[in-house]
């Protein structure tokens, strides 16, 4: 038996430090390119899906 | 005593063949194990057996003997449970699983094929029992009887299909920013630009539009979806793997239409196929809604 925590946030990719906060793992990046880059890294680690808020932030999400 | 071994077995026999001719592999590739056959044709003669020796024991004035039928009510109960165990296990293993109701449908079929061939069993042996005439004639009689019940229990089963109760139609998939839509219709977000384009280059959309409000209430089962998501998955392909779950296929209903819009990274992209996987999904017994039937329910149609 797999078990694993669905539908919360793993982590966040962000360019823009002022945006987010809180619990989940931050992840800050130098620009657009390294966030994307990290976020498939950890998507690929994880399992989880990337998740674009449209504002310079990534969610990692496992569904 | 010769004879009667020889209408009893026929009997016996007819009711195998039933179950054999049940047991054809089909695309949902099960049972296509060489196992799964042994397994499902040594319960289906026993399940012809207690058929066919029960006009026998009533015809010995052994009115006992047919309680065991009963007995074996509760002894096939037992298959349902063993091919529903079965496939929940490998269901771990799918990239596109069945889904609890398809799996729950399918153990049912199982359960049911053997009481179709005791009846058959039950049937040829009244016919060979009981038809007036000598050996020969009525094990031709039985025959015919026992083919012809087979054909007729089979077509009685046979259950809806979605393109019986949808209309499923080609659709454009597109992306409003991150958004995955298919026309009016969300589906989820996807964030990576690289997965966005896969999706614009491989991927397949289908909008499947119920055709009345029982049809919508069906669609919108969370069981059929899966079961589409399944079978389109397992006919067409999908280029998936465990650390990809973007590209997992999905079904979503507007709310607003009733309609479901469906969305697949097929192997081969071949539209006009997807659309006839997709017709020929069954419509699943358990997700079966008939809100039209209802006094309320045809209150509340528009």
């Amino acid at each position: 038996m797999d078990v694993s925590i669905n539908d919360s946030v793993l982590a966040v990719v962000t360019v823009g430090k002022e945006k987010v906060a809180g619990q989940a793992p931050i992840f800050y990046a130098r620009d657009e390119a390294e966030m994307e880059r990290i976020a498939i890294y950890i998507s690929r680690i994880t399992g989880g899906i990337v998740h674009d808020l449209e504002n310079g932030v990534y969610i990692i999400v496992k569904h | 005593m010769l004879t009667t071994l020889a209408r009893i077995s026929f009997a016996i026999a007819m009711g195998v063949l039933a179950r054999y001719y049940m047991l054809r592999v089909d695309y949902r590739q099960y049972p296509s194990y060489p196992h799964g056959y042994v397994i499902h044709m040594s319960l289906g003669l026993i399940a012809a057996s207690l058929g066919a020796l029960a006009i026998p024991a009533l015809l010995k004035r052994d009115y006992m003997a047919v309680t065991i039928l009963a007995l074996a009510a509760q002894q096939f109960r037992e298959v349902r449970d063993m091919e529903r165990r079965s496939l929940e296990r490998v269901e771990e293993t799918e990239l596109v699983p069945r889904g609890a109701a398809y799996i729950e449908g399918i153990a049912r079929v199982f359960e049911a094929r053997n009481y179709l061939a005791m009846l058959v069993g039950l049937i040829v042996s009244s016919v060979v029992f009981l038809a007036p005439f000598h050996l020969m004639l009525d094990l031709i009689l039985g025959g015919v009887s026992g083919v012809v019940s087979m054909f007729i229990l089979n077509k009685g089963m046979v259950g809806g299909r979605v393109g019986d109760i949808a209309v499923v139609r080609q659709a454009e998939l597109r992306f409003a920013g991150s958004l995955l839509m298919v026309e009016d219709i969300i589906l989820t977000n996807i964030g990576l630009r690289e997965s966005r384009e896969r999706y614009l280059s491989n991927g397949l959309a289908v909008i499947i539009e119920p055709k009345d409000d029982n049809a919508r209430a069906t669609l919108a089962n969370l069981g059929q979806r899966q079961a589409i998501a399944h079978d389109a998955a397992t006919i067409m392909g999908v280029r998936l793997d465990v650390s990809e779950p973007e590209f997992v296929p999905l079904a979503r209903l507007s709310t607003k239409t009733g309609r479901v819009a469906f969305v697949i990274l097929p192997i081969e992209k071949d539209i006009e196929s997807l659309l006839e996987a997709i017709r020929r999904v069954p419509v699943l017994e358990s997700a079966k809604r008939s809100p039209l039937r209802t006094l309320a329910g045809r209150y509340a149609e528009d």
